[in-house]
């Protein structure tokens, strides 16, 4: 096995060998080159199913990965967003300050993860109160934010707008002499294709890593873990983290797709959406919940355009008949099913030359 | 021979319940010590006081000299603590070698975890199975498992809390051996266990909890020999 593969390839993730990792480029390639066939309409939308990979692939690392169920990931996707509005708007697109505003709009919900994370993993909540904690912040966040229509909720020229939300933050820009380069559209799309394929590959390194050993230990059985020598409670702190401040990358991502940012991206129906798009995929695989989230957001839209409580409803029938039928996940198990289908009929076909001579 | 692990005045109370009610104990370096009691008698709970799974009511517990009785359990692992619970706790649901991986890998790297994960698989005689699910291996099997990662830790001191717990007599007798076997090697082991065939096969020196306290304490035939010992545990023979 090449040096590489080692690095990305490994007990934690499904889909390994020279020949996954060519189809996969393949994929990307073909992504990368859909501006030159198909209309900015599409790229658009495009941009817009990849957007949410990074708050899955996030949730993916701490619930599935760490054992973390957290309902509240896009408590970090609001603040990051409205982050990137209020300090885009009052530093304006000159020089680096779009830049230095989406670094703030990461940096901001790591601190966020590392204060609550660091009440909850050392106070000792866990298991379903996890999920109570980290929902309970996202919906206040949310209550708050949408209270904020009056003029007195200003900082500096941003207004917060209450329910309606901050628009016309600048994209983001760099300096190039007379023509800086203006991150929309097609330029927009690449910047997040790219981190897209940097977050994947960079998690599939973390994951089967000595350090994704110890999560998945941590996920298995805590205790024992601990009785390891592995400080849990460190581990868990600093995988939550991460994963914050990827849902983070979501929104402050989402904020520069839609030039806007509401407080009903905190909300309930916003909290459950990665939920379902993790579990339904697979939650212990990264690859599974990166294809599944960029599905269900393409059938949401889908279905949206009937109407959008349509396409919620179908999401939780999703999730359901996931939960009932396939607890691992869709992707995980028709392709668990699919691998052990094909080492049956190796095992199979194996024996019976081995097996004649004897006969 | 020096002190491994001592304890000095422990006690633990749930509420009214005096788990363990002033504990003196003192394992030597290299000791292979026996702890039995009847049910509740505090045996469980005392290793969770020496691991630090819970801080103690009053007392203080000395490993290899030092005063850990504040110190957290992973942080105790590391200067060279390890144990194997009563209920299995092994990574149910992955494969044998990954369950023994992680045990290693904070020790070991590269070449000589491969060697360390080859020689433990041997140890417990899992090789053939080592893709296998852990929670598809027997109850008995389980057990040897997390006695493998207990020991990958290469500790100072193993504790064992009911290693043949739901094994066969034949199981029991290699589990047995495999005690010895380590214990000759020069680590300090304190075993808790309820089989008194098995005790009597590794047992130098036994120690009998009762009420939280320390009951008697002696060679096996002195225990056995104790009246209130055979009245309160080990019943008419």
């Amino acid at each position: 096995m090449p040096r590489w593969l080692s690095l990305v390839d490994g007990p934690q993730t499904l889909g390994r060998g020279p020949a996954f990792w060519f189809v996969l480029g393949v994929i990307v390639l073909v992504a990368a080159l859909l501006p030159t066939f198909v209309n900015a309409f599409a790229i658009t939308n495009l941009t817009y199913f990849l957007v949410w990979v990074f708050m899955a692939l996030g949730l993916s690392l701490i619930w599935g990965y760490a054992g973390i169920l957290s309902f509240g990931q896009t408590a970090f996707f609001g603040l990051a967003g409205y982050t990137y509005g209020v300090i885009s708007i009052n530093l304006g697109d000159a020089g680096l300050w779009t830049w230095f505003a989406l670094l703030l709009s990461l940096v901001l919900p790591a601190m966020l993860a590392i204060l609550v994370g660091y009440f909850m993993f050392y106070g000792g909540v866990r298991d379903v109160f996890v999920g109570i904690v980290t929902l309970s912040i996202t919906l206040v966040f949310e209550t708050f934010m949408a209270q904020t229509a009056g003029p007195e909720w200003t900082i500096g020229s941003a207004r917060l707008n209450g329910f309606n939300g901050m628009s016309n933050m600048p994209p983001l820009t760099f300096p190039w002499g007379e023509n800086p380069i203006i991150f929309d559209g097609t330029s927009l799309f690449w910047l997040v294709l790219a981190l897209v394929v940097l977050v994947y590959v960079g998690l599939r390194i973390l994951v089967n890593s000595r350090f994704g050993n110890v999560l998945v230990a941590i996920r298995e059985n805590p205790e024992r873990a601990e009785m390891l020598g592995y400080n849990v409670r460190l581990y868990q702190l600093f995988v939550f983290v991460i994963g914050s401040v990827l849902a983070g990358l979501s929104g402050v991502l989402y904020t520069l797709w839609g030039s806007y940012i509401t407080p009903s991206s905190m909300g309930l129906t916003a909290a459950a959406l990665p939920i379902i798009w993790v579990a339904a995929g697979g939650r212990k695989d990264i690859t599974a919940t990166l294809f599944a989230t960029v599905l269900l957001t393409w059938l949401s839209q889908q279905l949206a355009v009937k109407g959008s409580q349509y396409a919620l409803i179908w999401m939780g029938v999703i999730l359901l008949v996931v939960v009932l039928f396939a607890p691992e996940g869709l992707f995980v198990t028709v392709w668990k099913k699919l691998r052990d289908g094909r080492r049956m009929r190796q095992r199979a076909t194996a024996p019976k030359t081995v097996s004649l001579p004897s006969a | 021979m020096a002190t491994i692990l001592q304890t000095r005045g422990l006690k633990k109370y749930f509420g009214g319940l005096r788990a363990i009610n002033g504990v003196d104990l003192v394992i030597e370096e290299g000791e292979l010590r026996c702890l039995i009691g009847p049910n509740g008698a505090g045996k469980s709970t005392l290793f969770k006081l020496i691991l630090g799974s819970y801080p103690p009511s009053a007392g203080a517990i000395l490993f290899k000299g030092d005063d850990i009785t504040t110190l957290q359990p992973h942080l105790r692992v590391q200067r060279g603590m390890s144990i194997k619970f009563q209920v299995p706790g092994i990574f149910l649901q992955l494969p044998v070698e990954q369950n023994l991986r992680i045990a290693l890998q904070r020790p070991h790297r590269g070449a000589a975890l491969d060697q360390a994960l080859e020689r433990l698989l041997e140890l417990i005689d899992l090789g053939h199975q080592r893709s296998e699910l852990a929670a598809n291996l027997s109850h008995g099997q389980q057990q040897w498992l997390e006695i493998a990662m207990a020991v990958a830790l290469q500790p100072a001191m193993l504790l064992l809390d009911e290693p043949t717990a739901g094994m066969s007599p034949e199981e029991t007798f290699k589990t047995g051996e495999l005690v010895k076997k380590l214990n000759a090697s020069g680590m300090t082991i304190v075993v808790i266990e309820h089989d008194m065939a098995f005790v009597r096969q590794i047992a130098k020196r036994v120690t009998v909890l009762h009420f939280g306290e320390v009951f008697d304490d002696g060679s096996l035939d002195k225990i056995v020999r104790n009246e209130d010992v055979v009245r309160i545990y080990l019943g008419k023979v």
